[in-house]
Parts: C-alpha cells; sequence; structure tokens
C-alpha cells in the first residue's frame, strides 16, 4: 500500500477502514540466505538496502523485543555530516545524501527536519580546529558555515555569549543538518524491507551462534534454531554479549547515555545548538520539548537508566550557554546502553569467522548513520567486500595502527 | 552510587575517576615473543561483561588511592571494594 495525499484523503472520507499493517508477522523459515540479528534502525536499513539495492530478498530481521524498542527509540534524533577524518567524513555526507531522500525512497513520513546545527566555539584554538573541520567537509562534499559572534548575536539573542568561562565567539553551521523521527526511520525500513519479502521477526532472541569448523550456519534463538550462509550481526549497545556467543572480545564497553525532553513550548529553537567546551546538546521537538544531553555516565553499564550525578552536569552545561532553560520544566529522562569503541569509531566488517559480520561501535552518533551503516552492511553482506566510504571500519584497525581517533584521545572511550 | 571504600567508608561515586576493566592492571611482558598481540588486547579488547565487572576507580577527590570494585552491570550493586595495591600483591607484584 502507497502512502499519499490522495490516500489520506480517501481513508478520511471512509472511515479510515482501509489502512493496513505496515508490515507482516511472519514466523522463521528453517534457513535464509542472511540473518540480521538486531532489529533497531542498523538492522533494519540493512534489511531494506539488501532487498532494495542488492536484490537479496531471502532475508530475515531478528529482533528480541519489539521494533524501536533499542537505541533507534531512545535517541535525541540529530543528524549531520561535521567530522574530520577520511575514515569517517564521507561516510556521514553519504548517510546525509540519504537522509535527504529518505521519504521519497521509502515513501514513509520520516521527518527529517533540515533545520541547522551549530557547534558553539569558545576560543581561538577551538575556531582554528572548527575552521579546519569545516574545510575537511568541504573536501567531502559537505555544507560548512562559519559564524562570527555578530552574526550569532543576531541569530540567537538568547544564547549566553558573556559567561566568564566559556564565552561564545562563534560556531560553526551545517545547515544541512537536523533531526529526524526516530521510531519513523525504524518503522519506514521495517514497512520497505517487509514488502520486499524481508521476514522481520519480533520477540526473537538470539541465544547461540552455530559455529562449524570456524564456519557460521546459523543461530539459536528463543524460536528456534534458524540456519543462515550469512550471519550478521547488529545489535548496538549488545555487542559484546552477542558477540561473545561466537567466543569474540571486541574493542567496545557498554554504556549509557541519558536524554531529557522538558515540557512543550513555544517554537525557541530554530535548530540543533552544541556546546562545543561543555559538552552539551538541544533542539525542540516538533512537539515543542526542548530536547537535550550530554555526557555518558563514563562506567561501563548495560541497565538502562542513568545516575545523578551526570543529571546534574547536563543541566549545568544547559544552563551554561541557554539560562533560559531554566524556567522550563523536565518532563522526562532516559538512558540508552550503546557500545562505546576504543576509538569512537564504528564498525562495519567481517569477523574471523566464516559467514559471521559484525556493524557495532557507534558510541552515541549512531542515529545519523542509520541510512549509510545500512547501505554499507548491506553491501558488505552482499558482496562481501566493503563499501569504499566505510572501507576503514575495520575490526583489525587497532592491530593495523590504523585508528580512526576523531577526537584524538587514544584508547580511552567516551567518544562520540 | 556509594563505594564504601575499604580505608574512609562510604563515599559518592562521584569523587571518583572511572579508568575501566580491571584487566588494566595487569599489564604484559614487553619482552614477550608476541608482545605486540598482547598490548593490543591488552590496549583495545574488552570481556564487557553484563553482570558481575572488576574495575578501576580513582579516588580523585579523596586520598588519590586506586581501588579495584567489583560491580554488577545489570543493577549497579558493588559486592566488593578493594585497594588496588592489596589486589596487585595478591597477584604476586611488589607495588
Ligand atoms: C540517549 C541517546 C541519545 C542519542 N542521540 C543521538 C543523536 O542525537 N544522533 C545520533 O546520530 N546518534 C545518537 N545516539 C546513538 C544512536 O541512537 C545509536 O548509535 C544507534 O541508534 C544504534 O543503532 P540501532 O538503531 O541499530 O540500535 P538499536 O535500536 O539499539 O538496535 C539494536 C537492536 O538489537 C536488538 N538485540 C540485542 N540483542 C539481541 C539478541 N540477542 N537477539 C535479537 N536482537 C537483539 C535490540 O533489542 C535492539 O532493538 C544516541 C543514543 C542514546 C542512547
Amino acid at each position: 500500500m502507497r502512502y499519499s495525499a490522495f490516500r489520506i484523503f480517501k481513508e478520511g472520507l471512509t472511515g479510515n477502514k482501509g489502512w493496513k499493517a505496515a508490515w507482516r508477522e511472519p514466523d522463521p523459515k528453517p534457513e535464509y540466505d542472511i540473518i540480521i540479528i538486531g532489529g533497531g534502525g542498523h538492522g533494519l536499513s540493512t534489511a531494506y538496502y539488501l532487498s532494495k539495492e542488492f536484490g537479496m530478498r531471502n532475508v530475515a530481521v531478528l529482533e528480541k523485543g519489539w521494533l524501536g524498542s533499542g537505541n533507534i527509540g531512545r535517541n535525541t534524533t540529530i543528524i549531520r555530516s561535521n567530522y574530520l577524518l577520511p575514515g569517517n567524513q564521507p561516510f556521514y555526507e553519504m548517510s546525509m545524501k540519504l537522509w535527504e531522500n529518505l521519504e521519497q525512497d521509502t515513501n514513509y513520513n520520516s521527518m527529517v527536519s533540515q533545520r541547522s546545527i551549530l557547534n558553539l566555539f569558545h576560543s581561538d584554538a577551538q575556531r582554528d580546529a572548527f575552521v579546519r573541520r569545516g574545510n575537511a567537509m568541504f573536501l567531502s562534499g559537505a555544507d560548512a558555515e562559519l559564524a562570527d559572534e555578530a552574526q550569532l548575536r543576531r541569530e540567537l539573542p538568547f544564547l549566553n555569549f558573556d559567561n566568564a568561562r566559556f564565552p561564545i565567539k562563534g560556531g560553526l553551521y551545517q545547515r544541512r543538518g537536523g533531526t529526524a523521527r526516530h521510531d519513523a526511520v525504524a518503522w519506514g525500513y521495517a514497512r520497505g524491507a517487509d514488502s520486499r519479502g524481508v521476514d522481520i521477526i519480533q520477540n526473537c532472541e538470539v541465544t547461540g551462534i552455530d559455529i562449524e569448523n570456524g564456519v557460521c550456519r546459523g543461530v539459536q534463538t528463543t524460536r528456534g534454531a534458524i540456519r543462515a550462509r550469512k550471519v550478521a550481526m547488529c545489535v548496538a549497545g549488545s555487542s559484546g554479549r552477542v558477540a561473545a556467543l561466537a567466543g569474540m572480545r571486541l574493542p567496545i564497553e557498554s554504556h549509557v547515555l541519558q536524554a531529557f525532553v522538558s515540557e512543550g513550548l513555544k517554537p525557541v529553537l530554530p535548530g540543533v545548538i552544541t556546546f562545543g567546551a561543555g559538552h552539551f546538546y538541544v533542539s525542540q521537538s516538533d512537539k515543542g520539548g526542548l530536547v537535550f544531553g550530554g555526557d555518558i555516565d563514563g562506567y561501563n553499564t548495560y541497565a538502562q537508566r542513568g545516575n545523578l550525578p551526570v543529571v546534574e552536569d547536563v543541566a549545568e552545561g544547559g544552563m551554561a550557554i541557554m539560562p533560559m532553560i531554566g524556567r522550563a520544566r523536565l518532563l522526562r529522562s532516559w538512558g540508552g546502553v550503546m557500545d562505546m569503541s576504543m576509538d569512537g569509531t564504528p564498525f562495519i566488517d567481517k569477523t574471523h569467522i566464516e559467514g559471521l559480520y559484525f556493524n557495532g561501535g557507534w558510541c552515541y552518533g549512531g542515529f545519523k548513520a542509520t541510512p549509510a551503516s545500512g547501505y554499507c552492511y548491506a553491501h558488505l553482506l552482499a558482496k562481501d567486500e566493503p563499501h569504499p566510504v566505510a572501507a576503514q571500519m575495520r575490526l583489525d584497525r587497532f592491530m593495523t595502527g590504523n585508528l580512526i581517533d576523531e577526537k584524538g584521545q587514544g584508547n580511552q572511550p567516551n567518544l562520540h | 552510587m556509594i563505594i564504601n571504600h575499604p580505608l574512609l567508608g562510604p563515599r559518592d561515586a562521584a569523587e571518583f575517576v572511572y579508568l575501566g576493566d580491571a584487566c588494566m592492571m595487569d599489564r604484559p611482558d614487553w619482552q614477550a615473543e608476541d608482545a605486540m598481540a598482547q598490548f593490543v588486547e591488552y590496549g583495545y579488547l574488552r570481556d564487557n561483561p553484563a553482570g558481575e565487572h572488576q574495575e578501576l576507580w580513582y579516588h580523585e577527590q579523596g586520598d588519590r588511592s586506586w581501588l579495584v570494585i567489583t560491580r554488577n552491570t545489570l543493577t549497579h550493586e558493588i559486592s566488593k571494594v578493594e585497594m588496588a595495591r592489596d589486589v596487585a600483591r595478591s597477584r604476586g607484584r611488589d607495588k
């Protein structure tokens, strides 16, 4: 069923009786060409591009909960391609281009809103670093715009320009950045994959990975054993646990990141704003709530909740750049468990076990990657060779010395 | 979270800095044949368990001691707090 304005009109006149479920509820088949473990954004986009771009239809996505119950449904929805390094920036720019055409492509309203993202800077050194970043963005075909203090004072008069410790000196805009409706991204991809024959199987947890003589042959699940020629892990914050089923140790730790939403306000924030020094980011949802977050809690956890010291820290960051935020009441907060890779960069790679593939380590920046991650993972699964823009996202990069260390911080996680 | 420091008693976890998996204490021998592989594993690979986890916390806002804490990563429950020094000695190290 295609969605269109005409369809909405017609359904409106006929009591909305014609809408059908957006995807089927199939039982698992005994065998598939490709099994994707994890029905989050990345797993579903992988299934979508596998079926649409690479013609692979005998595919199943196994999700232990319901679609969108993981990080895809918990994040602060920021999309952007303002990275720096050659191993990263072209990948995120590819993602940005896919975002720009996502709704037309999937025939689903994912509410992609290119309302702009602004990274504030507070010192000469930070400005220089952002100029360099802007140039790196241009090199990948992305847009970037340096704004000085006077411009920002005109555009965003509510910011605290004269903060004694971190005065705002300007910022780097990416006008094409913005936000998207997180759940709808998962649903759009699910519907698109399902309509091309992909089986999306919910409430089906993978509990074992079957490896015979070093070759992966399928998985054990709470709904029985399922065989497959290829098994693709794509479980975001559960990477460590699922890889352990195959006896693997990963360059990853699991950490929790919290997000916060205020009560609904009239439109105040035109785009996404990030506080470069204190680490705070904020945007306004279409319902009017201010959506914001900051640092990770900072120690290994699988509990999907955060702790108070970080709540305090995020609130302080918000007050430092945008004092008016203190007038708004906090409506709710939650935590999501994410992979923290040891250089802050993800992996899309084969593992050392034949037929077993890995996609993970997205830290807290993986939402924006959803389209390109799916596309590149599908490319790898279909052709057994990496897509050029993801060619450096290898598992062995710590051994070969080809780290993609965006922040230049070495092997301490806590990066994005 | 409250950390029950062996010398100082219960302290707020916010006084501490987290370093990560306590396997960081077992630095490989740099002269070993396979030192390279061992150091890659040491520096980057982790068990990352869901459940009991031994980890290093530094009491930066306090007595600046290193602790080995056994904590459940699913519940945040802390079942054991030891001085890192004592743990190292019990593993046969001189300091
Ligand atoms: C609070 C917060 C804010 C964030 N903000 C942003 C942001 O603004 N911009 C941005 O780009 N990124 C952001 N991120 C990061 C981003 O959300 C994640 O990197 C990304 O969503 C991860 O990919 P995913 O959508 O596939 O993950 P998920 O949706 O978590 O998908 C993984 C799925 O695997 C399933 N699974 C796990 N184990 C098994 C198993 N054994 N068997 C079957 N299924 C299993 C899970 O149930 C889950 O549904 C944020 C994250 C958090 C937590």
